[in-house]
């Protein structure tokens, strides 16, 4: 198949390209999501973000909530940006923050004027931004502006055989076309993580892998129950006939097909050393993963599923597909692309690539994935440590 | 011949259930995609879709192989065309 070089995006100040075209309103902190959610509720065209955290956290905790808050709003998916926070101070940062891509944005502080008075303020201002990004219209953009970030979810044996690799082979025929490309997962890698940090493409990068990764499995070690607690494997995991986290780790893998990666973020970082493939430290937890890679500046997700996950990302479009054929059968609604005959091999694994691809650019044109749909949007903040 | 059970390289000594699931006795045909070989083995249990089955006799500490790595010890000992799940196999890690 001849990959099409271009899609239809949303063009950005800072040069980069969005597949989607969000007003958001963004709460700084917890206590500040009523309001948020208000001003969306007043303003058609916007959407609230509300999390659980940002209040009381320090230290690396907090300059990552800085850093997924800043780099949601600067996602060339978003169009402009309302924050909403409970003091001045930490809002005026993320404001800041943002404001570098060059978008608009506004930032709301609550105290001294009340949830009321600042709904009505923020509300004002989501208008405008509302009406004004309506008018922006798609226009063609080279591939090379999809940041293509990937995570697996309730994965089965199936993932591993089929779903997996397809993505892998959509990331061998895409990295030759200057696309971004980010994988995470730290602790879904246990097991592989000799064979994973063999593809760093410098001794550097392979020895900041095995940094990151032995860093998550030290903690886990600290913390782990005798089976961690069912949670690697899932019970899910389990169903689908998976039996260790080495078995599911090898799995996990073949999403990166062939392909050395070239740096390793820490989550939610903006990746710099141009196109290609990147690490990001991640849970493996799908809301938590994504949400970070969305932050990274990353603009339309894949995930592959065996025995049926069902996430959605309020800004980055999550593109489901599954070799599982129950789960194509019984879950249909939520997969964007079946690719479940390369079990029965009436499909082979670069025919599955190039569907993926085909889904992959009509979502990026604008078609909603199932998710979007279904009206999934989990954002879902990745907590370091416990506050002060 | 439909595939019954895919392995995905020539070392593995497990291969998984493609079909919705294969019952006890059953000829099964398997693919190794690895080189595009196959090969048939006789299941004993039954099996289904995306669980695994031994290709061969295991013991006790033997170590399963898939994707041509190391995915776990096996606990309790697993005859061929038995089925490999977590009551006979446990991971080397946590």
């Amino acid at each position: 198949m001849e990959i099409p070089k271009s899609f239809l995006g949303y063009k950005r100040e800072n040069g980069r390209a969005g597949t989607r075209n969000h007003v958001i309103i963004l709460p700084v902190d917890d206590i500040s999501n009523a309001c948020a959610e208000a001003v969306a509720n007043n303003i058609k065209g916007t959407i609230a973000l509300p999390h659980s955290y940002g209040r009381l956290q320090f230290g690396a905790d907090l300059e990552l909530h800085f850093r997924t808050m800043i780099g949601t709003g600067s996602n060339p998916n978003v169009a402009a940006v309302i924050v909403i926070g409970i003091e001045p101070k930490w809002t005026k940062k993320i404001v800041d923050g943002i404001a570098k891509t060059g978008k608009p944005v506004e930032g709301f502080h609550i105290e001294r004027t009340g949830d009321i008075g600042t709904i009505m303020k923020a509300s004002k201002k989501a208008q405008e931004f509302s009406q004004w990004a309506s008018e922006i219209q798609r226009e063609e953009c080279p591939i090379s502006d999809l940041w293509i970030s990937v995570k697996c979810g309730e994965s089965d044996t199936t993932s591993g055989l089929a779903s997996n690799p397809t993505v892998g082979n959509l990331m061998e025929k895409l990295e030759p076309l200057g696309v971004h490309l980010c994988f995470g997962e730290t602790s879904e890698l246990t097991g592989a993580e000799e064979v994973c940090a063999t593809r760093g493409i410098t001794q550097e990068v392979s020895a900041k892998f095995m940094k990151t990764w032995s860093n998550y499995n030290d903690f886990i070690l600290k913390e782990a129950t005798d089976d961690l607690s069912e949670s690697q494997p899932t019970a899910g995991n389990i169903a689908g006939g998976l039996t260790t986290i080495e078995e599911k780790a090898f799995g996990n893998f073949q999403k990166i097909g062939n392909l050395k990666f070239i740096d390793v973020l820490e989550p939610a970082e903006e990746p710099t050393k141009g196109p290609g493939l990147y690490f990001m430290d991640t849970s493996s937890a799908a809301a938590e993963c994504v949400t970070l890679q969305a932050a990274g500046g990353f603009n339309i997700h894949l995930f592959p599923t065996g025995q049926g996950n069902i996430i959605g990302n309020p800004i980055e479009p999550v593109v489901k597909l599954t070799a599982n054929p129950l789960t194509a059968k019984s879950m249909s609604e939520h997969v964007d692309c079946d690719v479940s005959k390369l079990l029965s091999r009436e499909m082979n694994m670069s025919d599955a690539g190039d569907e993926l691809i085909k889904t992959t650019l009509r979502v990026a044109n604008g078609r909603l994935t199932c998710a979007e749909a279904l009206g999934h949007r989990e954002f879902v903040m990745t907590k370091l440590y416990r506050s002060a | 011949m439909a595939t019954d059970i895919i392995i995905h390289d020539k070392k593995d000594n497990v291969g998984v259930v493609v079909i919705e699931k294969i019952t006890p006795k059953q000829d099964c045909s398997c693919w190794i995609m690895e080189d595009d070989s196959s090969t048939t083995i006789k299941s004993e249990d039954e099996i289904p879709l995306g669980h695994k089955i031994a290709m061969v006799d295991l013991n006790e500490g033997d170590t399963i192989l898939k994707y041509g790595h190391d995915i776990g010890k096996v606990v309790k000992s697993i005859k061929k065309g038995e089925h490999v799940h977590v009551h006979n196999v446990k991971t080397k890690k946590w």
